[in-house]
């Protein structure tokens, strides 16, 4: 009788034999510790096992009831975003000796991964203007949490101010981890579509950990981020700044910029949207704060005979470490997202991750101006990288609907997280061409004028 | 094979490109009209310039330097490395899963709220839970999900408990998970069985106790028959009890968490359910929950409304969001692919197989080391290399001896509470011989240990690199690459020549 499951091996004559080994008669011998009341009667009530023909056939039907970005030209953006991801990516990553290995605590056979994290260490220091970055986390959003903490246990202070043009995914979760760790989170209100510097001073103070903001902000505006460092640093706050990586490409760093951490998404660089995850997080920090960075860390090193490799190191930091004193729980992080990001960023390069930045801030401009001309109200006051808020007659629910008629994903409702109704984040990305921006226009003015 | 040591940016060179993008079709922007000047980037990141293929045999080259799971047998202890299988890739890069919005339309991502709707469901029944959350990216964050959810169920009937339960062979992501949800940390320890001692743990069960923390089988691969005894103490004195699904490969179809009295749940997807372990993750965390802890489960939450999937964040109790968007969705898909590769039959027949290859791997190895619990196991066992270390020989140098016969040494040094701890899990993805020729090579180590100790303790002479200097790595650290740094590199190897 040959066997029914393709990934167990067993046959009946294997069983056999390991019983025998055992001295046993059956399988259920080996289950005799868990006591027969706990024991679950009849199978699972889930359903039978599927063939792999049936179940691909299944699979495509349900992600077939999905519109992808393939079928139809999107302007979502808001912290997720339709890239071009180079061919190379997929196929490295796809390697199996990458993706089906565990976190390299075997340095002899994990050089492969750990140089690959060491480089993507020095590709986010590169680009944050950061001089220590760590090997991922889950994403931009927990990164910022992770930020705020360590800004807490570092100054022993207990409040965090984060500014509302901050994601507001990433906001939650600060709010929801600050309950566990028991400091504050205050809110800065906006001026129009950047941070409000007036009442971030009022609302800084000594007890004050970090002022958290993002750049380019939520609204795609570009904040002032050396205003915002003089006003944390007279306070002795740190300086936390979210950060889009392919923005980074033309923006001046926030290293430069005074940050003392620098956290946000690799996304935008070599991962697919994937409905918003797994992306990848980096953390990046001032050297001083090396040591009380969240996460795994690889360092180089030398093996007996003095020959150059790569080691998890400060690994005194972490949670299978310092169990119950421990600042951060994060054990497992994106390392193969990582790995993506760091090959996108290789193919992409020096230049070519400029010239994809600069796109991005060309088709947008181009975008706001085709709205402008036709009577659409822009309403970001700063510069602004690949996304900005359109204002529209009516609200971005029924805009959306007939976007989607039209064979078009809309932008991202700004009533929804801050009550701003009949506003539109729009995010235009180096996938979207001249056509397809021109047509959305038309669409969008039809829509209102219709 | 030619030995290949650079960096991606030592075989850069100025000019060479790795990408195409088309023709700009607008008009390009003068960033100095736009942004102010010292926002303006004014010294470019120094990203490498490679050519496609030099991109290509790089990584290829890398990945030279890596063991995974695909090239041999993986023994690694509470990590479950079991195959990876390669549909599970497939479905994920669809691209109507793999190029959607989060924030699309909810009429354009039906089928990926069904594929997780249809997740919740199936992991609910299989944990023995009455809903689950998919959203906490690994399982670390899955038990602070978890502890997050005790911590409001607690403070909604006016309690503030500040005790979290952990016996001493726990996985160190518990206490530390405990810390960050902000609660202190009670060790308790294990009984001379292994199992936790129900007098100790009697002991420091009071009504400052939020919750006991338990992994079972636990990390020794011991399952903890007074299971129900546990639950009646913690839930008597108004706690809730915590399953760390890490060991959730043992079980599944046997028994549940739920049947054993646990309130809340997480598994490691990345674990038991195939998703790949990626070098580090991604994983996926999901956590189930008893109805009790409905209310402050994190949102949004994927239901059904008619024939209509939808996202509800409408929970006023919830502790809010943990991750953003919908948890790891590429992580779920492959566990869903997985699960329904195998079906409610092929997941008993999974933990059935689990169990006995353990138990077989371990009774052929017991004669050659010391088994402090020898006993039935479950996925997984330990052994001690304490009467190797009487030699003079380590645990340390008995797994780097394993890397010469190009296996994954199992975990060591863990559980803390078993001496020069060898912890191994063989996963039931593994046939027979893979554990035959596995068992051969450990008793030969155990034979060098006695008869050649040398090219143990010297191990290992195959691989690409020797032991590093883990000492050289933490006091001064070079956490990136410079060019001052490959100056002085390059130096050394001058010399060396």
């Amino acid at each position: 009788m040959s066997n029914t499951y393709r990934y167990l091996p067993d046959t009946e004559q294997d069983k056999k034999e390991m019983l025998e080994l055992l001295n046993m008669s059956s399988i259920e011998e080996l289950f005799a510790d868990i006591p027969s009341e706990l024991r679950l009667k009849g199978e699972l009530n889930i359903p039978e096992a599927d063939s792999e023909p049936t179940l691909i056939k299944k699979m495509k039907k349900l992600a077939a009831r999905n519109i992808s970005a393939d079928q139809y030209p999107t302007f979502l953006g808001a912290g997720t975003y339709d890239h071009y991801i180079p061919s190379v990516v997929d196929h490295m990553i796809s390697r199996s000796e990458f993706y089906t290995a565990y976190t390299p605590y075997q340095p002899e056979i994990s050089q492969g991964e750990l140089q690959a994290i060491f480089e993507f260490q020095t590709m986010v220091s590169e680009l944050t203007g950061m001089d220590v970055a760590n090997s991922s986390m889950y994403d931009g959003f927990t990164s910022l949490a992770e930020a705020a903490s360590l800004a807490v246990a570092t100054t022993r202070r207990s409040k965090v101010l984060v500014s509302k043009a901050v994601h507001p995914e990433s906001r939650a979760i600060l709010s929801t981890v600050s309950k566990g760790q028991g400091y504050t989170v205050e809110e800065v209100s906006l001026a129009i579509d950047v941070t409000d510097l007036e009442e971030l001073k009022q609302q800084i103070e000594k007890d004050t950990a970090a002022v958290i903001v993002q750049y380019p902000n939520f609204f795609g505006s570009i904040e002032d981020l050396a205003e915002i460092k003089k006003i944390a640093e007279e306070k002795g706050a740190l300086f936390v700044v979210s950060s889009n990586p392919l923005a980074l490409a033309l923006l001046q760093s926030p290293g430069k910029l005074g940050a003392d951490i620098v956290i946000g998404d690799m996304q935008p660089l070599g991962i697919p949207m994937s409905f918003g995850g797994p992306h990848c997080g980096y953390f990046a920090v001032k050297q001083k704060y090396m040591r009380k960075i969240p996460g795994r860390i690889v360092g180089q090193s030398h093996d007996d005979k003095g020959k150059r490799g790569f080691v998890l190191t400060l690994q005194a930091r972490e949670q299978h470490i310092r169990r119950d004193k421990a600042t951060s729980n994060i054990c497992s992080n994106q390392a193969l997202n990582a790995l993506a990001s760091s090959i996108c960023m290789s193919a992409l390069g020096k230049h070519g991750i400029r010239q994809m930045a600069q796109r991005n801030f060309d088709k947008a401009d181009y975008m706001a101006k085709s709205l402008g001309k036709k009577g659409f109200n822009i309403l970001n006051k700063s510069a602004f990288f690949n996304e900005f808020v359109v204002e529209l007659p009516c609200s971005v629910k029924e805009v959306s609907s007939k976007l989607l008629e039209a064979g078009f994903i809309g932008g991202y409702d700004l009533s929804l997280d801050y009550g701003f109704d009949n506003q539109m984040l729009i995010a235009v990305t180096e996938q979207r061409s001249k056509e397809e921006i021109d047509q959305f226009v038309e669409v969008l003015e039809a829509v209102v004028n219709g | 094979m030619v030995e290949y040591n650079d960096l991606i940016f030592e075989i850069s060179r100025s000019g060479r490109v790795g990408y195409s993008l088309p023709k700009s079709d607008v008009e390009s922007i003068d960033l100095q009209d736009r942004v102010p000047k010292h926002l303006i980037r004014d010294e470019a990141a120094e990203l490498p310039e490679v050519a496609e293929l030099d991109l290509v045999r790089h990584y290829t080259a890398l990945s030279n330097k890596n063991h995974g799971l695909d090239n041999g047998f993986y023994p690694l202890g509470s990590c479950t490395m079991k195959y990876n299988p390669k549909m599970n890739e497939v479905v994920a890069r669809l691209s109507g899963l793999s190029r959607i919005h989060p924030y699309q339309p909810i009429e354009t991502v039906q089928g990926a709220l069904e594929i997780l709707y249809n997740l919740q469901e199936e992991l609910a029944v299989i944990t023995g839970m009455d809903a689950v959350t998919l959203q906490p990216s690994a399982g670390a964050q899955g038990e602070w999900t978890g502890l997050m959810m005790i911590k409001a169920y607690h403070e909604q009937k006016g309690e503030k408990r500040t005790k979290v339960l952990v016996p001493d062979s726990a996985h160190g992501t518990n206490p530390a998970s405990a810390s960050v949800a902000g609660f202190n940390t009670v060790t308790i320890p294990s009984n001379e069985n292994g199992l936790v001692n129900l007098e100790e743990l009697k002991k420091h069960v009071d009504g400052d106790t939020a919750a006991l923390m338990l992994t079972n089988p636990n990390t020794l691969g011991l399952f903890e028959k007074e299971i129900a005894e546990i639950a009646e103490v913690v839930h008597e004195a108004g706690g809730l009890l915590y399953y760390d699904g890490a060991n959730a490969n043992a079980i599944l179809g046997k028994t549940t968490p739920g049947s054993m009295g646990f309130d809340v749940v997480h598994l490691n997807l990345h674990k038991t359910f195939t998703g790949p372990h990626g070098g580090g993750g991604p994983g996926a965390g999901p956590v189930g929950v008893k109805e009790i802890l409905i209310p402050y489960m994190p949102v949004p939450r994927v239901e059904k409304d008619g024939d209509q999937f939808v996202l509800n964040s409408n929970c006023p109790l919830s502790i809010g969001r943990v991750k953003g968007y919908h948890g790891n969705f590429g992580i779920l898909v492959r566990a869903y692919t997985y699960i329904r590769t195998m079906g409610n039959v092929g997941l008993r027949e999974v933990s059935e197989g689990a169990v006995l290859h353990a138990n077989y791997l371990r009774k052929k190895l017991e004669p050659y080391f010391e088994s402090p619990y020898s006993q039935i196991c479950k996925h997984e066992f330990v052994l001690s290399g304490s009467r190797q270390k009487k030699l003079g020989v380590r645990t340390l140098d008995m797994a780097k001896r394993l890397l010469d016969f190009g296996y994954h040494p199992p975990t060591i040094y863990f559980p803390l509470n078993v001496e020069e701890c060898l912890m191994i899990e063989p996963t039931e993805t593994e046939s027979k011989e893979t554990m035959d020729a596995f068992a051969d090579v450990m008793i030969q180590i155990a034979k060098e240990v006695e008869e050649n100790p040398g090219i143990v303790l010297d191990a290992p002479h195959t691989t690409v690199i020797g032991r590093l200097d883990e000492v050289e790595a933490a006091r001064n650290p070079i956490l990136r690459y410079t060019k001052e740094e490959a100056v002085l590199e390059q130096g050394k190897e001058i010399v060396k020549a």
